[in-house]
Formats: C-alpha cells, sequence, structure tokens
C-alpha cells in the first residue's frame, strides 16, 4: 500500500486537482456555488478575483479587442503564478485534456505502439509555430484564432455547461495520441503548451536530478511526456531547466533510487555553482 | 578534392533553404486551413446575442467564452454554443422559442462579463441599467401564417409582449371578407423592440408567426439619397451627406441621331 501511495501520489494529487476545479466550475453552473464560476478561460474565485487565459487575452489582443481591466487583473494574476512558481503545471495539473492523453500514452506503452513505430515523425517545436500562427490568424482575421477550435475549452466547456459533440474532438486526440504520434498534441501540437512553455521557463519549482543516485533504469525516460528535458539522467545532476517540463512528477514518482525529486530553483542553482 | 567539398556546402545549403521552404510551406498551408475554418464557423448570422452585446465582428474578437453571463441567468435562456450547434463555438446565445429573454430589471447577465463583450453602458439609462433599451433583436413577423392576419382574433404576441402596447401594437382594419368583422392585426415597432422573444414564445401557430431576428438581418438600410423633409431630425442627416459628381459618359451626336433612326437603335 505505502509503494502504491509512493508511486502515485503526485498523480493522485493531480487527478484530484484536475477533476476538483472542474467540479468547483460544474457546481457554479448547477447549483449556484460561488467558489469558482466561469470556466478555464476566465473566471471568478470567491465573486472577487477574476483568473484569466493568457493566451486568450494574447489572442484577443492581436485580434485587436479592447482588453478590460477584469480580463488584465485575472491575466496577471494567472501568468505570474505560472512564471514565478508553476512553471508549466497548467498542462499537468490543471487541463483535463491532460487526462486524456495520459490515458492514451499509457495504453500506447501497454501495447507497445512504439515497437512498430519508432520513428516519431514531428518536431515538438511545432507548437511554437502553431502558437505563432494563431496570433498571426487572430490579427488577420479579427477572431481569437485557436479558441474558436481549441478542444481544451470543447472539454472543460463541455463538462461545465454541456459538451455536445465535445467528445469526438476527445476522440481524435486520443486516437492521434495512440496510434500517429506519442505524446502528439500536449508535446507537439497544443499552442497553450507552447505558450506555458515560454512563460513558465524561469519558474522556480523544478524537477532536480542526483547523479549519485541513479541507477539508469530509464523508468523516468520512459513515463515521461517531454522525454527531452530529461536529457541529464544518469549524466549529471542538474534541475530539469527546459520550460518544457510539466512539473507532473511522474519522474519523481517512479524513480525507485531517490536520484529525481522537487526543489527549488535556486538552491538547485546553489548546489550546482557548490555555494 | 575541392570538387567535392563545394558539392557538400551546395547540398547542406540547399538542404537549409529546402528545409526553411517546407516548415513556410507547411505553416501556410495550416494558415490558409485554419483560417478557412475560423472564417466559416464565426459566420452566423442568424444568432441572438445577450443583451448588451457589442456589434457581432467585436464580439467575437472580445467574449472569452467563459460562460458567467449563462451562470448569471436565473432563467436557463443562454446557452454557450457547443461542438455541434454550428455556432461560434462556446459563445452565447439563445433561443427565444425554447425559453426568451425575461428581461431581469437588475440585468444579472451583463454586469458579470470580463471583457465588456456585454457593454454595460449599451443598457444603461440616466446612470442606472435598463433592459428596455437593449437591443437583442427584433420581431418579425410572417403574415401569411399569422391567424390574425387571417381574421381569426389572437392577440397572444402583444399580451406576451414586456413592453405591452409599445413594442407590438393592435391596428383595426376592416375584413372585406365578412364584411362585418375586423381584423386586428399585429404590428411590431422597431424602434421599442428588445427582441426578448416572449412573442415567439407565445405565438399559437406550429412553428411562430412571430419570429425574432437579429437586427442588421431583419432591417433594410435606407441610405443618404431619401431623407423625410417634414422631419427635423432626420433633416440633419443632411449635414453629413456628401456631394457625389457622378459623370457618365454620352455621345451627344448618337442621342441626336436617335431622333431621326428608328425605335431599334434605343435598344
Amino acid at each position: 500500500m505505502a509503494t502504491l501511495w509512493n508511486n502515485y501520489r503526485y498523480l493522485f494529487f493531480r487527478r484530484f486537482t484536475q477533476i476538483g476545479l472542474l467540479t468547483l466550475y460544474f457546481g457554479a453552473n448547477a447549483w449556484g456555488w460561488t467558489i469558482l464560476m466561469g470556466n478555464l478561460s476566465s473566471s471568478l474565485f470567491l465573486n472577487i478575483v477574476p483568473l484569466s487565459d493568457p493566451y486568450a487575452a494574447l489572442q484577443m489582443l492581436f485580434a485587436g479587442a479592447v482588453i478590460a481591466t477584469d480580463i488584465l487583473i485575472g491575466v496577471l494574476i494567472i501568468t505570474m503564478f505560472y512564471l514565478l512558481i508553476g512553471g508549466r503545471a497548467f498542462c499537468s495539473w490543471v487541463c483535463p485534456v491532460n487526462i486524456v492523453t495520459d490515458a492514451a500514452a499509457l495504453l500506447r506503452r501497454k501495447l507497445g505502439v512504439d515497437e512498430v513505430s519508432k520513428r516519431q515523425p514531428a518536431s515538438r517545436n511545432m507548437r511554437y509555430w502553431v502558437l505563432a500562427l494563431s496570433l498571426i490568424i487572430s490579427f488577420a482575421m479579427g477572431v481569437t484564432a485557436f479558441e474558436f477550435i481549441s478542444p481544451i475549452s470543447m472539454l472543460h466547456r463541455g463538462i461545465i455547461f454541456g459538451l455536445g459533440f465535445g467528445w469526438a474532438a476527445m476522440l481524435i486526440i486520443f486516437l492521434f495520441d495512440l496510434f500517429v504520434l506519442k505524446n502528439g498534441w500536449c508535446g507537439h501540437v497544443c499552442p497553450l503548451g507552447g505558450f506555458y512553455s515560454l512563460v513558465g521557463k524561469f519558474s522556480l519549482i523544478r524537477v532536480q536530478h542526483t547523479v549519485e543516485n541513479c541507477t539508469a533504469c530509464m523508468k523516468c525516460k520512459t513515463v515521461c511526456p517531454e522525454r527531452q528535458v530529461l536529457h541529464m539522467i544518469d549524466k549529471e545532476s542538474l534541475p530539469v531547466l527546459s520550460g518544457e517540463c510539466t512539473n507532473c512528477a511522474r519522474c519523481i514518482e517512479v524513480c525507485d533510487d531517490d536520484a529525481l525529486s522537487f526543489s527549488i530553483r535556486k538552491l538547485a542553482k546553489n548546489k550546482k555553482t557548490g555555494e | 578534392m575541392p570538387d567535392k567539398m563545394k558539392n557538400k556546402t551546395v547540398s547542406d545549403r540547399r538542404k537549409f533553404i529546402l528545409r526553411m521552404a517546407r516548415g513556410a510551406g507547411i505553416t501556410a498551408l495550416g494558415g490558409f486551413v485554419w483560417s478557412a475554418y475560423v472564417d466559416e464557423v464565426t459566420a452566423s448570422p442568424l444568432l441572438l446575442r445577450p443583451p448588451g452585446a457589442i456589434k457581432e465582428e467585436d464580439f467575437l474578437k472580445t467574449c472569452i467564452k467563459c460562460g458567467l453571463c449563462v451562470e448569471a441567468c436565473p432563467y436557463d435562456t443562454l446557452l454557450l454554443a457547443k461542438p455541434g450547434d454550428n455556432k461560434p463555438l462556446g459563445t452565447p446565445y439563445f433561443i427565444p422559442r425554447d425559453i426568451p429573454c425575461y428581461m431581469c430589471p437588475d440585468i444579472p447577465c451583463v454586469p458579470v462579463c470580463p471583457t465588456g463583450a456585454l457593454d454595460e453602458s449599451s443598457v444603461t439609462t440616466n446612470g442606472e441599467l435598463d433592459i428596455n433599451v437593449s437591443e437583442m433583436g427584433l420581431a418579425v413577423i410572417d403574415d401569411e401564417s399569422c391567424i390574425a392576419f387571417w381574421g381569426i382574433q389572437c392577440d397572444a404576441c402583444y399580451r406576451a409582449c414586456p413592453l405591452l402596447g409599445e413594442a407590438i401594437s393592435i391596428v383595426y382594419e376592416k375584413n372585406e371578407r365578412t364584411g362585418k368583422h375586423a381584423f386586428m392585426k399585429p404590428v411590431v415597432h422597431a424602434d421599442i423592440c428588445t427582441g426578448c422573444g416572449l412573442c415567439e414564445k407565445a405565438c399559437v401557430t406550429e412553428k411562430a408567426a412571430i419570429f425574432v431576428l437579429p437586427k442588421e438581418v431583419a432591417m433594410g438600410k435606407v441610405g443618404d439619397f431619401y431623407i423625410k423633409g417634414w422631419d427635423k431630425e432626420d433633416e440633419k442627416r443632411l449635414e453629413d451627406a456628401k456631394e457625389i459628381k457622378t459623370v457618365t459618359e454620352i455621345s451627344k451626336k448618337s442621342a441626336i441621331d436617335s431622333l431621326n433612326s428608328g425605335l431599334g437603335d434605343l435598344y
């Protein structure tokens, strides 16, 4: 039981925050709760504090909309949180699509799909191109380009306000991740993930690798949805500094040798320079 | 040996250029598909927005699709467009025949909007919220299917109207068919009607004979060429009117000749 907890504690917390947030939103619409109203695009916390999706606001800006004060405050709060503290934590701790793509990745490992399609035919930098493209289209067409096709919004909005054919979008992402491209949506295409990769680059919370404890079992690299960020495994004691790390902590959980742990950036730096 | 090296640099450069071209090409391809799709899904002219909604074109770029207006609506009138509704995804709208807007005096849906896509100032008179000035749409009557136009007495829409006697009035007219009865025809006044849709909800016909359309769809536009000379307010539009000089190329010779020739030349 203790090992089970040890191996899945962060996963449990992540599912708890993901589902918990959606429950609060759902309750706000269905039963009039006032803890957290709206959805992940923009919401109102305790009837006072606005919280807004900075990427959506950026598209609005490019589309030529006037950004209202509430949105500005909401964007500032969210951006500051991920910029200073959480890093790309949105993707693994908040976004509900993560549950879908994690399921696809798990099934992909269990089925051994990678055995037949070893070659990954796409670059992970694609998300930054999609991000740039979304802003160009927003500017050119005067609408928030990604918000009108976003499967992320389809899912969280769908769970709160009614799904419609949103399940089909989820199925598409699931099948895409399962059969076409490993970690396809979250790790290659999603511009929101790209956005938070850039925002979260300098955040304080980092995964730290201790090479002395490492037995090179590579379990961490197997579960990691962004395995390129773990380049230091079995090589150097370094913190994971890439903004593409989602702080999902799966690597920490699967490590049986205590070679990976959460740390605060500054401490990690000091360790490196020996101060 | 130098020849071999030269070949290598050329092929590297070519590789680089090709890779750039490929990246740009795929981006352009994706961009056009994406743009075309967005253009298609945002074109939905028959949509009724919540009260205070700014111009549709601006609404589409300003609304963040958070659904706070939907949650604020006590009658569950407002809906967020979901995949399959064939409406701009995630934006709020309502279907009056299902649930109309009951025109709450405190308009709970508008002040909660964080983006200003629902503009409080557009539903405010003298510093107080005033739902009666909202312009969600305009009720339109199909007089073929409206039974009042058949001569059957029905004033369901007139009675349902929250601006009773102002937005819809009943006009009496002689029924020539029977010779002794009157038509009691409903007439909608565009300057008063808010487009709440209570009339559409109340209409007794199988498919509503009075229904709400967005104002831009339901109304025409006169333009600057016609002015009500008897209306001082309307005459003011003349001040903004710009002079347009039209020049038409006319051949004087052929105009004169046409009098001497047969009518055939005219066509």
